[in-house]
């Protein structure tokens, strides 16, 4: 037993010196070849697939798909990725979701039927619903952070009534509009190129520099290695944890944003189902550990695009549309099982004795 | 009185308030016919409650049981309804791919390392995926012997009916109350739940118990799922979406830490029926909004989660702050 553990703890060591690869970038290594071997699949599968065409001043082809259908899930990740930093993590991002895009379609509505008051002319719209994101994730961090709840448990409780929120505020209906600034979040297009990449892309950039350029990450990073040890070492970690929670919901909302004007409407049963769930994947293949601490933003994007290409490849290939799911948790289960030191070592295990 | 027994006992004030309430309003909650409705109407989501429960004192979590349900429903469905299988051979065979699913996760999450969030998440797109390839379609079931199943019942003298579904139902929480308690399976799973390091050095079983948990909750999912089955004499594989989570805030509901190491299967039977009880009320009353009760549900969590906070943090020391306190043993189980 005692040299099992010796052997396991050897391999944990050196994930990086079973393929002979720095032992730093091993983990960005995996990611980016994971990507790549999915589109290089998606290219066997379909010989177009990478090909961009002009029509109508849009840029169409698989690629921008893939881009355009990542963007929401691109900026949930964002939030996600900060949160599982601290080690929390927010099951409300799907309801979230649903509130924000009930919240701004029913204001929108008001506008469009002729309402004159400043709040309800689009860019306020907007700004509310951006307010709305971050009360929601005011409350996720209050329970966290201040109540001390379990992460898990105390977004559930959001989680489970944000639907119900979302259908208080539509009414239970399916609101529609027809507002083009606010459908412009969703469907927009500039220079060819859909809008939303462009706000996953902000979104990312604007991140990464306020985490990487000031010291934030480094503190996030050591409140989600030990939040009491952190706060002795004077970080305010219960500051830090209800700003990040926050942040989460704003992203959210965005999120919401985008999928409401996508479709131009807010159905508060489906905006955002299982998009939670999405979102902590695609962290999870980005290399970021549940556990919190060391993160990785870029990382996390790049899952959001493996689980995309994933599931563009589906879509061109020939295999009946029900098998999706199946798929979807074969690939992810299988990258998974390769970030795994133990299973990876309990693979090598057979040819180590040989030789 | 036992601290550790406050939360059971807050459940069951919430329970007897609830349903008194409700009485107060309709007075056909006095009748059997309400509580035998209430048996069979939640006896699947119960089922799978009680497996939850051993998963969540293990200090795991399972997000697959919905995903399950309705794979057992479009399994059975295909199996007797269009194949002309037994339904017994179909229900042996079901649960066995049930506890060699739950078995499989149990073994990734234990030796693999990787979170039983994560595993289980794989686990919930597997299984529904599977079910949508088997089919997308309502299949009807048409069996003499789901017709003898639903004939099954035993009819009070108010016309009140108690279910083949009930009986399952109630015979599950005896086992489960017997599993937790009675066996040293059930103090593995406890010691697991407390304190994982501690109970490995205690010799507790860590692999085994772990693999035996998701697979005994896979198990009692499929139950479910089978239950549902002979109510529905259909299978669908778009049911049950998202009911994990209810079957989670019920365990929450029903005392259960989900820290791990503390709770009772009988806590999320009272939850269960609460939440039930809830539903019912709503029905009836029927001025009431369907989406009020994910509202109710989200605030009896939060309600249960304050009143367990603040019970173990009254009972720990002094100004010592509980947080990050998912591997230090439970005040309360320390009595």
């Amino acid at each position: 037993m005692t040299l099992e553990k010796k052997e396991t703890l050897a391999g944990t060591d050196s994930p990086g010196r079973l393929l002979k690869l720095p032992k730093g970038d091993s983990r960005v290594v995996w990611t980016l070849l994971a990507l790549l071997l999915i589109l290089l699949v998606d290219w066997l599968i379909s010989p177009n697939f990478f090909e961009v065409r002009m029509v109508n001043d849009r840029l169409v082809g698989s690629l921008i798909n893939i881009l355009d259908n990542s963007a929401p899930y691109a900026v949930l990740a964002v939030g996600m990725t900060l949160v599982i930093a601290v080690k929390g993590i927010d099951l409300s991002v799907g309801a979230v979701m649903a509130i924000s895009a009930a919240t701004a379609v029913v204001l929108i509505r008001n506008y469009e039927a002729g309402a004159t008051e400043f709040y309800y002319q689009p860019g306020f719209v907007i700004l509310i619903t951006l307010l709305i994101g971050a009360l929601c994730g005011l409350w996720n961090g209050i329970l966290v952070a201040f109540l001390d709840l379990q992460p898990i448990i105390a977004t559930l409780i959001l989680m489970v009534a944000g639907r119900g929120v979302a259908q208080l505020i539509t009414g239970g209906q399916s609101p529609t509009f027809t507002n083009e600034t606010l459908a412009f979040v969703g469907r927009g297009v500039v220079g060819g190129v859909p809008f939303p990449i462009f706000i996953a892309m902000a979104v990312l950039i604007g991140v990464m520099l306020l985490v990487r350029r000031t010291a934030l990450g480094l503190l996030i990073e050591s409140v989600g290695v030990n939040d009491r040890a952190s706060y002795y070492a004077g970080i305010q970690a219960r500051v830090i944890k209800l700003f990040i929670y926050m942040l989460s919901g704003v992203c959210a909302a965005v999120a919401g944003m985008i999928v409401a004007g996508e479709v131009k409407s807010a159905d508060p049963h489906t905006a955002g189902l299982f998009s939670e769930l999405d979102a902590i994947l695609a962290v999870v293949i980005g290399g970021t550990s549940l556990a919190g601490g060391r993160f990785y933003l870029g990382l996390s994007v790049v899952g959001v695009l493996i689980i995309q290409s994933l599931l563009a490849g589906l879509y061109v290939s020939t295999l009946h549309p029900t098998t999706n799911l199946v798929v979807k948790a074969v690939v992810v289960l299988a990258v998974l099982l390769l970030q795994s030191p133990e299973f990876r070592h309990f693979v090598a295990q057979p040819f180590r004795r040989t030789s | 009185m036992r601290s550790r027994f406050i939360p059971l006992l807050m459940t069951l004030l919430v329970f007897a308030v609830m349903y008194l309430f409700a009485y107060s309003q309709f007075s056909s909650f006095g009748s059997m016919r309400v509580i035998g409705n209430l048996l069979r109407d939640n006896a699947y989501l119960g089922i799978a409650a009680i497996g939850m429960t051993f998963v969540i004192i293990s200090g795991g979590i399972d997000l697959s049981v919905g995903s399950v349900i309705a794979f057992t429903g479009v399994f059975c469905a295909l199996m007797i309804g269009r194949n002309g299988w037994d339904p017994v051979l179909t229900f042996v065979v079901m649960l066995t791919i049930g506890t060699l699913f739950g078995a499989t996760m149990g073994y990734i999450i234990h030796h693999f390392k990787i979170p039983a969030f994560i595993v289980t998440l794989s686990g919930l797109f597997l299984a529904r995926g599977m079910a949508y390839v088997m089919s997308t379609d309502s299949i009807r079931i048409d069996n003499p012997f789901y017709e003898q199943i639903s004939d099954l019942v035993y009819i009070f003298p108010d016309r009140g009916r108690f279910t083949f579904a009930a009986a399952v139902f109630l015979l599950t929480l005896i086992m489960g109350i017997f599993l937790a308690h009675f066996t040293r399976f059930g103090r593995n799973v406890y010691a697991l739940g407390g304190n994982a390091d501690a109970a490995l050095l205690l010799g507790v079983p860590v692999g085994r118990t772990t693999i035996t948990v998701y697979a005994l909750n896979s198990f009692l999912a499929v139950l479910a799922g089978i239950v549902l089955s002979l109510s529905k004499q259909s299978g669908d594989s778009t049911i049950a979406v998202g009911l994990e989570l209810d079957v989670i805030a019920a365990v929450v509901i029903g005392g259960t830490l989900l820290t791990g190491g503390v709770g009772y299967v009988i806590g999320t039977f009272i939850a269960v029926m609460t939440l039930g009880t809830i539903q019912t009320y709503l029905t009836l009353d029927g001025s009431l909004t369907p989406w009020w009760i994910k509202i109710v549900i989200g605030v009896l969590l939060f309600a249960f989660v304050g009143l367990q906070k603040l019970l173990s943090s009254r009972q720990g020391l002094l100004g010592v702050k509980q947080r990050g306190a998912a591997n230090q043993p439970s005040p309360a189980q320390s009595t």
